[in-house]
């Protein structure tokens, strides 16, 4: 059987119409090397049968030259949050386990009806809460790029580590995300991929499992930008079953090739050089702005003064429209039920064992913020904050055109650490979580290793809406990088 | 008219606010495509908002964003050009989402008013707002004895919440205020009015007080749905307050619910705990902003409004206020009369529409829709009346039988061998024939008892087997009496 | 601003989540340390500050007043985990 792992979306494609290869054989190729790395636990549900009858149809389609579709034949992981017809659907929690929805998610539907090919839907941190795959009720997911091979298991990142790990690991040719603080950035930064968080949005939320609704965005986690690029063409578009939709016309994201960096201005934000910075990622940062001076870039240093802000602004804000948005996981109409003595004391045990930890911490937080005599001092005032965060990055963009920084403070971790304190774990996203408050396009891209050989990503955040000079700048450090 | 309730030396001031639920006559729900009819299966007309499904995600409709508007308008109030959506968060079965979508600081419409009659006289009661809400589901709780079920068809429905001033201060006007209110949604049709399907219900805030003090605490009585509940609850409640205060106890703010059956308000069980709602602002939903051009594109399909049309009754018709607001209350009513008295005696068609034909309605559990009475089919028996063929009396005895026929007026009352007397010198005869047997009578009524005038009419009648024309009757006896 | 026990309990009854006794007093620890993190808001002045209530700055999209009701009650009531007659389940609530 013909090695795929690692192949591109890209290559797929071509492949595929040359007719050197079957989606068939694609996709059994990928079936097999799911089964052989059942310890990365990166999927929750495997959709083998299914996969098989949709590489077929897209054989069929592809033999016959008739109507071949973006992403026709293209096995992709679909991340556990997606609501996918008649397919479990778990959020990596224990409340959804036995959930079959019997309706599709607009992102999930746009790829299958872009050809794509379902493998399996992976794993993630419960209800998208987690920095490293370590909450979900189906167990961790492994880094692959673990250099001490077996020892010490790195984490993948969260909460999108199952899709994350997939695709390093050459379990699938790409698979998608969810971001609402770093999801895809962080797990992407991680292992060593490309992750991409489109313009709140840009991307429908129907039939995502919602945990921040001003927050949440579908994305594509792949092996290149080119994929990036593919994937989101698919995933994006204005939805009439979403109210906060956008109704901006979808470009073609393919022309990023066009983009020229020449003449154009990368802003570096200071306050991101925070303490505690990785040495090694301090250094392919300053590499990464080299590669964009070298290429004609004009860098210049900007200010994004209520930066160290964001974090807790964001553990306000995305707690408390959790609390909300989980307050329809009941027991009544579907998901786990614990019985009790009567209709409160139903919810109340439903709710305690259907629910993890850091699940019911970040619950409790919200409601508590929401509550009289808290909402002015805490919600209310986050509000505030993100409006100055928001603020400082229009200002910003008034003498830049990208805004470039490292992705992550530190690389892929052990599983083990950072679990005393919950904070601890929240510091994993301080650089991405700015960008999500904003609503701001952001990608992760590959650009280089530490010491000890770990991916390091640096991060592009652009303005609303331009996806293409994103994945532009991020095209050219993907050709400066040399790997 | 003034209402107190007098309790040994003090003179208790009611103060009632009035919340009312009314139902939007929308095809469709608020926030999904559902079905709104009447009496379907059980859990048959939910989409995904509507039962809290994962994934779910509102989008407003249009229509009832309009009846919002058209009741504001009518109701002389200010429409908000921007409004926002709240989430009310509380753990209910028949509450899916385990929130209802409101609206709280910043609603639809603002302050307005609307008149009501009040012996004559004209109050304004004051309307402090109008707000758009989702409706819940029904609970049943007869079915079994451990266990409620739970119906989510109305779950979703649009519900516009009217909030009055404490400016009312007797039970009548409270149902004067209602029936006002009902009239005015039912004429320009946003909502049907029926109360007792629940499409409008109200909650009735009771507090009492003695002159010149300031509010007492009030109680909320909720979801009364029959204008003469409303006014026993508060005749109820309002003594049970003054009792409590004159027991030098203090009356507890709380919830109750009326009991129709012992006519008693009870309090409500299970509210120990004060809810506290933690709205905050629905980030699935945008804020709602209205231009002028709505407005004012709305404002010119306003039908003629009961107040206007009342106006113009007395105006054009020289009614009294209080039989114009009789005939104005309900607009097919209006209609219908409109249609009768054209080129009719005014007093007689409203003699006949107010007694006659609303008593046939009432009998018959009709409305002046499906009674199956045309306006010419009253009109031709008026014409009979009026030119004498019939007398008013006649006209009453017959008036349940014509109405079954299928007959013009002119055939069944001469089939009927009804044609009234009113041949001169015929009814001569027999009012002499009358006196004449009757001469002990005739005697006294000579010497001064003038009582036994009716008598005689009764005699002449009796005699005609009612056929007699009462008037032409009582001319003659009195020209052969009186001389 | 910190938690206490009848806080944490009361939060705990708002969001209907059973916490036993012995979890109390870690979960207020946790909770305390998260909320004098988040604190470090207090710091910013936000005098004459709008709160942002979202990024999503386009109008609000509208439906058209048609009904189409996608869904039968079987698959309503497909993943509940009690359902009798075509209701939902739930123990009985008294009002």
């Amino acid at each position: 059987m013909t090695n795929f792992s690692n192949l591109k979306i890209s290559s797929a494609i071509k492949g595929l119409k040359n007719k050197d290869f079957t989606s068939l054989e694609l996709t059994e190729f990928f079936i097999k090397k799911i089964e052989e790395n059942k310890n990365l636990n990166c999927f929750i549900t495997n959709t083998f049968d299914k996969a098989i009858l949709m590489a077929k149809s897209s054989d069929k389609k592809i033999q016959r030259d008739e109507n071949i579709r973006e992403l026709e034949g293209v096995p992709i992981g679909m991340k556990d949050l997606f609501c996918t017809d008649g397919v479990r659907t778990t959020a990596g929690s224990k409340m959804l386990e036995n959930f079959i929805p019997f309706y599709e998610s607009t992102v999930s539907n746009n790829l299958w009806n872009a050809g794509a090919v379902m493998l399996g839907k992976t794993n993630m941190d419960e209800f998208a809460m987690g920095s490293a795959n370590t909450t979900s009720y189906f167990g961790n997911v492994l880094n692959p790029l673990n250099p001490n091979l077996g020892t010490n298991d790195l984490v993948p990142g969260g909460s999108s580590g199952g899709s994350a790990a997939a695709v390093a690991s050459g379990l699938c040719l790409a698979s998608t995300g969810s971001d609402t603080g770093g999801s895809i950035r962080q797990p992407a930064s991680f292992c060593g991929l490309v992750g991409l968080k489109p313009t709140y949005g840009r991307c429908s939320r129907f039939g995502m499992v919602a945990f921040a609704s001003s927050l949440d965005q579908a994305g594509p986690i792949t092996h290149t930008v080119e994929d990036a690029a593919l994937m989101l063409q698919c995933m994006s578009g204005f939805d009439t079953k979403d109210s906060t939709s956008s109704k901006k016309r979808t470009p073609n994201y393919l022309d990023f090739k066009k983009f020229n960096v020449r003449g154009k201005k990368i802003g570096i934000p200071k306050e991101y050089l925070i303490d505690g910075l990785n040495s090694d990622i301090k250094k392919v940062w300053d590499e990464g702005i080299g590669w964009f001076s070298s290429s004609g870039a004009k860098i210049v240093d900007i200010s994004l003064p209520h930066t160290k802000s964001a974090l807790p602004t964001y553990y306000i804000i995305a707690p408390a429209e959790a609390s909300a948005n989980l307050a329809r996981y009941d027991g009544v109409r579907y998901g786990y039920r614990q019985s009790g003595k009567d209709l409160r004391d139903l919810y109340q045990k439903t709710r305690r064992t259907g629910f993890g930890k850091e699940v019911k911490r970040r619950l409790m937080i919200g409601t508590y913020v929401l509550s009289a005599g808290y909402y002015d001092a805490y919600y209310l005032k986050a509000l505030k904050v993100r409006k100055l965060i928001s603020k400082d990055f229009e200002d910003a963009f008034n003498g830049c055109d990208l805004i470039f920084t490292p992705t992550t403070p530190n690389v892929a971790f052990p599983i083990g650490e950072k679990q005393t304190d919950p904070i601890e774990m929240y510091l994993n996203d301080v650089l991405t979580v700015p960008a999500s408050l904003a609503g701001l396009p952001a990608i992760s891209i590959p650009s280089g290793y530490n010491k000890e050989n770990l991916p390091v990503g640096l991060q592009i955040i652009g303005k609303p809406f331009d996806e293409i000079s994103v994945l532009g700048a991020a095209n050219l450090i993907e050709n400066a990088r040399g790997f | 008219m003034e209402y107190f309730i007098e309790s040994g030396a003090k003179k208790w001031e009611v103060v009632l606010g009035l919340e009312v639920h009314a139902q939007i006559s929308s095809k469709s729900k608020l926030f999904s495509g559902a079905s709104t009819d009447w009496g379907a299966e059980p859990n048959s007309q939910v989409e995904l908002v509507d039962c809290g499904m994962p994934g779910a995600l509102p989008v407003i409709n249009k229509y009832c964003v309009d009846q919002a508007i058209l009741t504001g308008l009518s109701l002389n109030a200010k429409i908000n050009k921007m409004s926002i959506f709240d989430r009310k968060n509380y753990f209910y079965p028949d509450l899916p989402q385990g929130y209802q979508i409101s609206q709280f600081e910043f609603p639809i419409v603002g302050n307005g008013y609307l008149l009501i009659d009040d012996n004559g006289k004209e109050k304004k009661i004051g309307i402090t707002r109008l707000h758009l809400e989702q409706d819940a589901g029904k609970s049943l709780h007869d079915q079994d004895i451990e266990n409620s079920y739970i119906d989510l068809n109305r779950s979703g429905c649009a519900l516009m919440e009217i909030v009055s001033e404490p400016d009312m201060r007797s039970p009548t006007e409270a149902a004067e205020y209602v029936r006002k209110l009902r009239s005015i949604l039912r004429y320009i049709g946003s909502c049907d009015g029926n109360m007792e399907r629940g499409n409008l219900r109200a909650d009735v805030n009771v507090s009492v007080r003695t002159k010149g003090q300031p509010l007492g605490t009030r109680c909320e009585i909720k979801n009364v749905n029959s204008i003469k509940f409303i006014q026993q609850a508060i005749k109820y409640e309002a003594k049970r307050q003054v009792d409590i205060i004159e027991n030098g106890d203090t009356v507890l703010q709380e919830t109750r619910l009326f009991d129709p059956n012992k006519g008693e308000t009870r309090s409500m069980r299970g509210k120990e705990e004060s809810h506290d709602y933690r709205y905050f602002p629905d980030p699935d939903l945008p804020p709602l902003l209205i231009t002028d051009k709505t407005i004012n594109l709305l404002k010119d399909t306003l039908p003629e409004l009961p107040d206007e049309r009342k106006n113009r009754f007395m105006n054009e018709f020289k009614l009294s206020s209080y039989d114009a607001e009789v005939l104005v209350n309900d607009k097919e009513t209006a209609n219908f009369f409109e249609q009768v008295v054209a080129n009719r005696d005014v007093k007689l068609v409203v003699s006949w529409i107010t007694g006659e034909l609303f008593s046939y309605l009432k009998i018959n559990e009709k409305n002046i829709l499906d009674c199956g009475v045309s306006s010419t089919k009253l009109g031709e028996l008026i014409d009979l009346i009026a030119d004498e063929t019939i007398s008013n009396r006649q006209a009453k005895e017959i008036f349940h039988d014509y109405l079954g026929s299928s007959q013009n007026a002119k055939t069944f009352v001469k089939e009927k061998g009804l044609v009234q007397v009113s041949d001169m010198g015929e009814i001569e005869k027999l009012a002499n024939s009358v006196l004449q047997e009757n001469p002990k009578m005739v005697d006294e009524y000579k010497q001064g008892k003038d009582k036994l005038f009716g008598f005689f009419v009764g005699q002449v009648m009796k005699v005609s087997k009612g056929k007699a024309n009462p008037k032409i009757v009582n001319e003659i006896l009195k020209k052969k009496l009186d001389s | 601003m910190s938690i206490d026990n009848s806080t944490v309990r009361k939060v705990a009854s708002l969001a209907r989540i059973e916490i036993e006794s012995e979890e109390e007093d870690q979960l207020i620890n946790e909770l305390n340390n998260i909320l004098g993190w988040v604190d470090e808001l207090q710091k910013v002045n936000t005098q004459n500050v709008e709160p942002m209530l979202s990024v999503f700055n386009e109008s609000m999209p509208m439906r058209e007043d048609s009904s189409e009701s996608n869904y039968t009650n079987e698959l309503i009531l497909k993943n509940s985990p009690e359902k009798k007659s075509g209701f939902f389940v739930v123990p009985k609530v008294i009002e």
